[in-house]
């Protein structure tokens, strides 16, 4: 086992792990950067396999980690991207708890933190627009784009049901419809 | 033994709540208060601080109850515990995927999955800009925008797409910013 790969391992999770504000897709932009420039999966691969994180038990920036860790370094990578992306919340936390900071009446925090959640809203509409306009290449994928958006905006319907319907239409139309591109 | 109910409560979080962040918070608070490891506005608390601090809202929140109840110790167990469902079943199916990854039919599942992640993102996009990019006026109702936010907003989507620069040097400029103009 490489050393010097688990520590990029670790310190590139640590990264992701420190500066996800929001959770779950609002980390898709920094992963694709620290992930797909590296070399270490495709972006279609890392949608893949946030489709799979959003649909099992956990937390999807954990799952997320664990799978990744897990191709590039089998069972040892797992571990060590988990440590690396769940030790920046540790750390931080923890510190808030045992020097009982007054996280929220700060007002610095405060301000920073409005600056922030300002860029998380411009990350995640590039790369939604992004990850769009490439899926945007049939009528039938028009339809489950605008579909699943519709339905998690305006319903309960959880993520895994919409992801899961997603998966049977794409078997539907590989067995019915075989020729349709 | 205090160690052992936040181990059991933790790893019952991690085990069945499916898809992350605030889905995960019904259970957490039942837990919680079946113990009364911290009180219910230390709970109110540590979600406030949950959303404005970096990483899952899962891990956040179990170092911060096992801390509260058990010392450093418990948060770290607390913290492990929540991980270690998704360690067991990330690597349960990575091994399934990784075998069938190039059958014809998972190829076909998939193609369908990207779109309809591409819809959720859209979904969250949207989702976040309400509520990131507008004033909010009590309830439900959306409030004027706030223009500083939409500035930095913008700024930000035009780095990052027409210039490709790191998100996390965006995100560091950011909080730069909103210390200046908030």
């Amino acid at each position: 086992m490489n050393f010097r790969f688990l520590l990029e391992l670790f310190v590139t999770w640590f990264k992701l792990g420190l500066f996800t504000f929001g959770g779950g897709f609002a980390m898709l932009p920094l992963i694709e950067k620290e992930v797909v420039e590296k070399g270490w999966a495709t972006r279609d691969e890392i949608l893949d396999i946030m489709a799979i994180s959003q649909s099992v038990p956990g937390a999807i920036a954990i799952n997320t980690a664990i799978y990744l860790g897990k191709r590039m370094a089998g069972f040892v990578g797992a571990i060590v991207a988990a440590i690396g992306v769940i030790s920046p919340s540790v750390m931080v936390i923890l510190a808030i708890a045992v020097y009982f900071v007054q996280f929220q009446e700060n007002l610095y925090i405060m301000k920073a933190f409005s600056g922030i959640r300002a860029a998380i809203a411009g990350l995640i509409t590039a790369t939604a627009i992004r990850v769009a306009s490439v899926n945007f290449h049939s009528k039938i994928a028009m339809t489950i784009i605008i579909g699943s958006l519709a339905l998690n905006l305006f319903t309960s319907v959880h993520a895994a049901w919409i992801i899961l319907l997603g998966a049977f239409v794409g078997y539907v139309v590989y067995h019915y419809l075989p020729n349709y591109k | 033994m205090i160690y052992w109910e936040l181990f059991i409560s933790f790893f019952k979080v991690g085990l069945f709540t499916i898809g992350g962040g605030y889905a995960m918070l019904p259970l957490i608070q039942q837990e919680i208060e079946a113990y009364q490891w911290i009180t219910t506005q230390e709970f109110i608390d540590i979600l406030a601080i949950a959303e404005m601090t970096p990483g899952p809202v899962a891990v956040n929140t179990a170092t911060f109850v096992g801390y509260k109840s058990a010392g450093v110790l418990g948060s770290l167990l607390a913290t492990t515990a929540v991980a270690l469902p998704s360690l067991i079943i990330i690597l349960l199916l990575a091994r399934f995927l990784e075998k069938y990854q190039e059958h014809p039919i998972m190829k076909a599942v998939f193609s369908g999955i990207r779109p309809a992640v591409a819809g959720l993102i859209g979904a969250a996009a949207i989702f976040i800009i309400r509520n990131t990019l507008f004033v909010v006026n009590g309830g439900t109702s959306l409030g004027l925008p706030d223009l500083r936010a939409v500035l930095i907003a913008i700024a930000v989507f035009i780095a990052v797409r027409y210039y490709k620069v790191d998100p996390i040097k965006v995100i560091i400029a950011s909080a730069v910013v909103g210390l200046i103009i908030f």
